[in-house]
């Protein structure tokens, strides 16, 4: 059993205020990513957790047991770094026997474990070589199996996918989540891909200027998201944002039409994917600007009364650069955001 | 341990030291040469200064900084060009030109008076080719210039290496695209050489030149090697003062010069090739 | 212009080549020749090293070897500058590589002002303290011993050694001591079990540097010691009297273990150098 509890967790370099009151619960067996852009602290939070950075202010408890002064190798967790960190000068078998002959576990169970995780990791072939006689992809599966082969109560993940190329990449995610899941630790994963936090994820916690903006499932970010800044970073494209003006009785101005919005009185901003609106014979009135195919679909980045507004739209549809578009949003996809606090608004 | 103590611990050690071993000495060396046995004085300076070779001394060694360090400059930026563009064979070649690193001053002198010495190799060629009938004595007071020669190119064969291999090392640090870069935008090899190369050398140019600069003004063993007394230099007149003459107080106040002279480059040198704040690699 | 020099620049290129070539070739030969004609001196009878006119291919005699290791005082020297090398070697690297790894893996406050401080041993003329710590040495009974005069070789050396061995430790991520650590390792264990593996050839080639440095200085050893003189310092002291063929001997004893020194370090000098700059 290892659920983790962040509380109040503060960290400042010098003048430069890295995280701020974080709190966050991770359940047991949970595999929680924590996505943002570089720099948002992401990074910062999980060294927190293991026990790599110390935090300036709160604690770190991980099974019930408070962390945050303990070293790395008394916290139960292990971890894979960004570069794989596979120690040049031993093997692939050492390199995942390294943390067994710490724990003096005996020899016979250092075999054992190392033989079932590499297997697990398909590298059952490499046993002897070198890192410098790896590919990329193999010595991210030696770093994978280094840590599986603790079995540890959580296993924290530093980007570790983002060195491979897009097809690697692809493949690696599949497998790590079939793993993990397999493994019954709680997985803590950092990363600033959209795709790889949606596909792998149970909760997502997304990360900005060093406070968690959200921490919710995948399809609850994607779909009602908190803050305009997770509208806007969440999502190929992201969310539009219009101005609206009150008209009274829950009605809203936007770009000329009328629309049925939250019981508020003060100007808000109207938001929909682009995914999500549809040319119809009412709606907004659009300027299509550029026209770009994408196979599958289209993508028209639009002009609305001055405001960029992308749509997606089935590629049947001939549309052209400077073309007049009337989109109308589909109802329930439509989100509110309060300007002046940037959260959503019901 | 906790990280916050354990880099002042781990550099305890070489400052415990340095203070013992360089601070404190270069305090009694000031103090050795400001006093004589009554209190604070100048009469070691005024001694030291007013004594004939002294201007000799300081002559002689200016004349022969001024001469060989731009010449190892130029030399070292030339060779580590050279290598730079080379690929066969690089690490044979600079193997070579790093040699004389490892070769002491002193050995440096004795490896050229093989050759300037009367009975040497140069007075040997000479005489096969006809030149000379007998052989001339080149390391003496006739022949002053030989003299100087002599030394200017035994300093050049011996301390090139230090400053090739700072600058080699320099010129590695510099990304390739640079050069690819300014090739597209029509630089000439000089230009990428000027423009590029130099520019973004400065921070080893600098500690290539303090070294050399120190190290010309230290200019002694080579010295003594070739040139003996007919060629007096400065650290030759503080090893003079302290042994021959025996005298602690002149000596100490040759060593400030001698310092004072080498901190007034090094400023000169760390000022003029300075990096402007950001412009780093 | 450009179009101008890129045209000459194909019509020059094989006579370019060619002066490249012979530039290379030249300054090889710049170095390599007077460390030939020592040679030829060193393997010639005592005899043949004081005739005129001399022969430019050695005569393959061991006399002026044999008068080396025959001059009284003279093996006597050699073994102390290998001492005082020895000493200077294992001091800098046992003062200096702490120091080194500090600075390479942590942020904290007077960093700045002790690098300074190591690049300030840098600017000094360090031989000439030697001065005072003579009469320092001579009231703590460290004159005219190997182990003071490797004291003086240490701060000379010292400050390479932290630069060195920063630049080496710099070269290794931080990041597989960080793997170290969430794999069971403490502070300790991980640098010994990761970082010194892996740095080792780096520390011997800046501990050979060292040796280098305390076997070729001339001026505090010279300074420093009166009955336990070094090679260097004895041949400094016996340059006006020694006869020549001892003089090319002597210099010969001084130069191979550069060489052999400088092979073994080669591939170090550079990447040594690199950060060390910085």
């Amino acid at each position: 059993m290892a659920v983790i509890e962040i509380k109040n967790v503060a960290k400042r370099f010098g003048e430069y205020q890295a995280l701020q009151d974080i709190n966050l619960t991770i359940e047991d067996q949970e595999f929680m990513v924590l996505l943002g852009a570089s720099g948002c602290g992401k990074s910062t939070l999980l060294r927190i957790i293991c026990g790599l950075e110390t935090a300036t202010e709160g604690e770190v408890w991980i099974g019930g047991k408070r962390v945050d002064h303990l070293p790395p190798k008394d916290r139960g967790i292990s971890m894979v770094f960004q570069n794989y960190a596979v120690f040049p000068h031993l093997t692939v078998f050492e390199n995942i026997a390294f943390g067994l002959r710490m724990k003096k576990l005996p020899d016979d169970e250092v075999t054992r474990r190392v033989e079932r995780t590499a297997g697990l990791m398909h590298i059952d072939q490499l046993l002897q070589r070198y890192s410098g006689e790896l590919s990329g992809g193999q010595r991210q599966r030696v770093a994978v199996a280094r840590a599986l082969a603790m079995e540890p109560d959580v296993i924290l993940m530093d980007e570790p996918l983002s060195n491979l190329d897009a097809l690697l990449r692809m493949e690696m995610r599949a497998e790590l989540k079939g793993v993990l899941a397999e493994s019954n630790t709680t997985a803590i994963y950092v990363t600033h891909d959209q795709v790889e936090a949606m596909s792998m994820a149970d909760r997502i916690s997304v990360m900005h200027k060093g406070e968690i903006v959200q921490a919710a499932s995948p399809i609850e970010v994607y779909r009602n998201p908190a803050a305009e800044f997770v509208a806007g970073f969440i999502g190929n494209p992201p969310m539009n944002f219009l101005p609206a003006a009150p008209a009274g009785s829950g009605q809203w101005h936007v770009a000329g039409q009328v629309i049925e919005g939250p019981q508020v009185d003060r100007a808000l901003r109207f938001a929909v994917r682009p995914e999500d609106v549809r040319p119809a014979e009412t709606g907004l009135t659009a300027v299509a600007r550029i026209v770009e195919p994408l196979g599958a679909h289209l993508l028209v980045t639009c002009d609305i009364e001055g405001e960029m507004f992308r749509a997606v739209l089935d590629s049947d549809l001939a549309i052209r650069s400077g073309d007049k578009l009337i989109l109308a949003p589909q109802p329930d996809r439509v989100r509110w955001f309060d300007p002046e606090t940037t959260k959503a608004v019901a | 341990m906790n990280a916050r103590v354990l880099p002042y611990v781990l550099i305890a050690p070489v400052t415990l030291f340095l203070c013992v071993f360089f601070l404190y000495p270069f305090f009694l060396v000031a103090q050795q040469a400001f006093t004589t046995g009554n209190g604070f004085t100048m009469d070691n300076f005024r001694e030291v200064v007013s004594y004939w070779k002294f201007p000799i001394s300081l002559r002689n060694t200016f004349l022969l900084a001024l001469a060989v360090v731009p010449v190892q400059l130029a030399l070292s930026l030339l060779m580590a060009t050279m290598v730079n563009n080379m690929k066969r064979g690089r690490d044979l070649v600079l193997y070579v030109w790093t040699i004389p690193l490892g070769i002491s001053d002193l050995a440096a002198g004795i490896i050229w008076l093989a050759i300037f010495e009367q009975s040497g190799f140069l007075n040997s060629m000479l005489y096969g080719l006809g030149v000379v009938d007998q052989p001339a004595s080149f390391l003496s007071y006739q022949n002053m210039t030989v003299v100087f020669i002599a030394i200017m190119l035994a300093e050049i064969w011996r301390a090139t290496a230090i400053m090739l291999v700072i600058i080699v090392a320099g010129i590695g640090l510099i990304p390739k695209e640079y050069y690819e870069a300014a090739e597209v935008f029509g630089a000439s090899p000089w230009k990428r050489f000027v423009k590029i190369t130099l520019p973004l050398l400065r921070p080893s140019l600098q500690t290539a030149l303090i070294l050399r600069v120190v190290l010309a003004f230290e200019v002694f063993a080579v010295v003594a090697a070739l040139g003996g007394s007919i060629f007096p230099v400065l650290m030759e007149q503080i090893y003079e003062n302290q042994f021959n003459l025996q005298n602690g107080g002149t000596a100490a106040a040759l060593a400030l010069i001698v310092l004072a002279i080498s901190i007034s480059f090094t400023l000169v040198i760390l000022r003029a090739l300075r990096v402007p704040k950001g412009a780093t690699i | 212009m450009s179009d101008a020099a890129s045209v000459s620049g194909h019509s020059t290129n094989k006579a370019g080549r060619f002066v490249y070539v012979s530039g290379v070739v030249l300054l090889c030969a710049w170095v390599l020749i007077p460390l030939y004609l020592l040679l030829v001196n060193t393997l010639s009878s005592p005899e043949a090293v004081n005739s005129f006119p001399k022969s430019f291919l050695p005569g393959f005699d061991l006399g002026s070897l044999e008068f080396f290791a025959g001059f009284s005082g003279m093996l006597v020297a050699l073994k102390n500058s290998i001492i005082v090398a020895a000493i200077t070697m294992v001091l800098s690297i046992l003062i200096g590589a702490p120091a080194g790894y500090a600075l390479s893996r942590f942020e904290f406050r007077g960093k700045e002002v002790f690098r300074l401080l190591i690049l300030l041993t840098r600017a000094f003329p360090l031989p000439l303290l030697a001065l005072p710590l003579a009469v320092l040495f001579i009231r703590t009974g460290l004159d005219d011993t190997a182990f003071g005069l490797a004291l003086v070789h240490t701060t000379l050396a010292v400050p390479f050694a932290v630069l060195i061995t920063f630049s080496l430790f710099s070269g290794i991520p931080l990041e597989l001591e960080e793997a170290a650590w969430t794999l069971g390792c403490t502070r300790l264990t991980a640098f010994t079990k990761v970082v010194l593996p892996l740095i080792l050839p780096g520390i011997t080639a800046s501990a050979i540097f060292a040796f280098v440095i305390s076997w070729n200085e001339v001026f505090a050893a010279a300074v420093l010691t009166i009955e336990n003189r070094t090679l260097t310092a004895f041949l400094l002291q016996t340059l006006s009297e020694s006869p020549l063929h001892l003089k090319f001997a002597g210099g010969f004893i001084l130069v191979v273990p550069a060489l052999v020194f400088i092979f073994a370090v080669r591939k170090y000098l550079f990447a040594m150098w690199g950060i060390a700059n910085r």
